[in-house]
């Protein structure tokens, strides 16, 4: 038996989440959390940590800017994190970009897009 | 007769939901006057998620959430001039703006909310010995370095004060390719949100150095290194504990200020604490008819938040102009004062009309130090009506209590409200 002690990242309220593991590593308790995100976080956290990557590529064409935030559309694994950075490094999205536009499909092999949060 | 019913000076978030707000389902005419040359305010170059889960209940990042709050805007008929500077507020509502198209403007408002954020605290006002090379800025800067324009401020880096910024600006800077040495902070405790320091500092291994400071900044032309050493409980440096890290860039994210020049200038009494505007259960400041919300009236944590506490300042301003262009007089009672004690830094509103009030009011707070297992208190003279348990309180997070005005009716010749800590 352990017992693992997490503050979820979900919603800035940060709650102190504690997980119980049996030794066989199955999730036998999540106490703690104020609502099912905290559930999910925790769960996720102990077994495969995941993270939802923001970050900006540059943009041409574009009159009003030079660069557009961009994000995963959803979680990916928490070590494909650099991975998701660095196959963005040669990318650059063209003008006109709109919120939720696909700037790259299945971004280093994890099977999530990339979607614009700006629009450029 | 007014230019407009509602003139609002910012386009930020906090300004975006007062004007959508004022405009009432377009009965009134609403005009936001933005500097910048386009809304959004700060959200623009927040390009990490985490904004608007109470208020949409998604994930957002920061320019998706100001894209949402434009186009409520936008919809609602509220007006626009960017790219303009407001340089007064008369305490008549008189705005006098300047912008390179139209040059200098005087427009009339029956009300004004004021909604012009904040700023950081910059190197200036902290004292650290050295001289002035290139290579120190405030994380907002390096951010929107970053963000908006596409630059890299230094490859080695060291991040002073632990506020929300910083730490993002850890991440942000490390996933950019540099290397985050650490983040020293002068308190005992983080200025930030918890989630922030795991997904920021502790999903990149970056050391979290509590009650540490800069005492030296090295370098002539360009930042070669800072030395940081551990401080006492009064926050001075231990000799011998002083350390050099090589460096060439010197992030500082070390508090907000309300950027309130224009609310002094128009004779707004401003609090010593919050430094924003003192204001009553309406969000209306000491000058009848300016109302103020968001970080010019006090640093928020959550933009959730700003939007709430700004849509409830744009419904006061928009009743206010309306009792105005009816020429009907103003009741400018002063409210029964709420008082901050026992570890409450301050409150928002600072006074409260029970006549006047919502049927449910929102008072925020923060609270001073770190507190543990306490009750948030709430004593209408000396009869406790709220006493709500929380585990754990810290200064980086905003708090708040509920009023219901039946509760402050019920009590006729209440002198004051006073918001406690105790024991739980």
């Amino acid at each position: 038996m352990e017992t693992r002690t997490l503050t979820c990242i979900r919603c800035p309220r940060g709650c102190t989440v504690a997980v119980t593991l049996a030794d066989d590593g199955t999730i036998t308790s999540v106490t703690g959390n104020s609502c099912m995100r905290g559930d999910k976080y925790a769960r996720d956290e102990v077994t495969h940590p995941v993270r939802v990557v923001t970050t900006t590529v540059p943009v041409v064409g574009s009159a009003t800017e030079k660069m557009v935030s961009v994000k995963t559309a959803g979680d990916v694994p928490k070590g494909r994190v650099f991975d998701v950075v660095r196959a963005l490094t040669d990318v650059t999205a063209t003008a006109p970009v709109h919120i939720g536009d696909v700037i790259l499909a299945d971004v280093a092999g994890t099977g999530i897009d990339i979607v614009a949060t700006k629009d450029a | 007769m007014s230019d407009y019913d509602v003139i609002v000076i910012g386009g930020g978030p906090a300004g975006l939901a007062a004007a959508t707000s004022a405009r009432g389902e377009g009965k009134r005419s609403v005009l936001v006057i933005e500097r910048d040359q386009k809304l959004g305010g700060i959200l623009n170059q927040c390009i990490h998620n985490g904004f608007g889960l109470i208020t949409f209940n998604e994930e957002l990042t920061g320019p998706e959430y100001a894209a949402r709050y434009e186009k409520l805007a936008r919809d609602a008929g509220v007006e626009f001039l960017l790219d303009t500077m407001v340089l007064d507020v008369s305490p008549d509502h008189m705005v006098t703006c300047v912008s390179e198209a139209r040059g200098m403007q005087r427009i009339s408002a029956g009300a004004v909310v004021l909604a012009m954020g904040c700023r950081e605290r910059p190197r200036g006002a902290l004292n650290i010995p050295g001289f002035r090379p290139a290579g120190v800025y405030t994380a907002g800067t390096a951010q929107r370095l970053v963000n908006i324009e596409g630059l890299m401020p230094g490859r080695e880096v060291v991040i002073l004060g632990s506020g929300d910024i910083g730490l993002i600006m850890a991440r942000r800077m490390t996933l950019e390719g540099a290397h985050v040495a650490c983040v020293a902070e002068l308190m005992p405790y983080s200025g930030g949100l918890k989630r922030n320091i795991v997904q920021c500092l502790d999903d990149f291994g970056i050391p979290l150095l509590l009650s540490h400071t800069v005492t030296r900044v090295e370098g002539k032309r360009r930042v070669e290194a800072v030395w940081i050493a551990q401080v006492d409980e009064k926050g001075r440096p231990v000799a011998g504990t002083e350390k050099r890290y090589p460096c060439d860039t010197l992030l500082l994210s070390v508090g907000l200020l309300p950027e309130n020049e224009l609310s002094r200038a128009a004779g707004v009494e401003l609090s010593r604490v919050t430094r924003g505007p003192v204001v009553n259960e309406s969000l209306e400041t000491s000058v009848p008819g300016i109302f103020a919300c968001g970080n010019v009236l006090h640093v928020h944590d959550l933009v959730d938040y700003v939007s709430q506490e700004a849509t409830a300042a744009g419904a006061a301003a928009g009743a206010w102009a309306d009792a105005c262009a009816q020429h009907q007089a103003h009741d400018e009672e002063p409210g029964i004062p709420v008082v901050a004690e026992g570890g409450v830094r301050y409150t928002v509103p600072q006074s409260i009309d029970p006549e006047r009030m919502p049927e449910k009011l929102t008072v925020r707070f923060r609270v001073g130090g770190v507190y543990e297992d306490k009750r948030i208190c709430v004593y209408l003279g000396d009869e406790r009506v709220i006493a709500k348990r929380r585990p754990i309180l810290v200064p980086g997070e905003m708090e708040d209590v509920t009023l219901k005005r039946e509760d402050l009716l019920a009590r006729p010749g209440l002198e004051k409200i006073v918001v406690t800590l105790e024991e739980a």
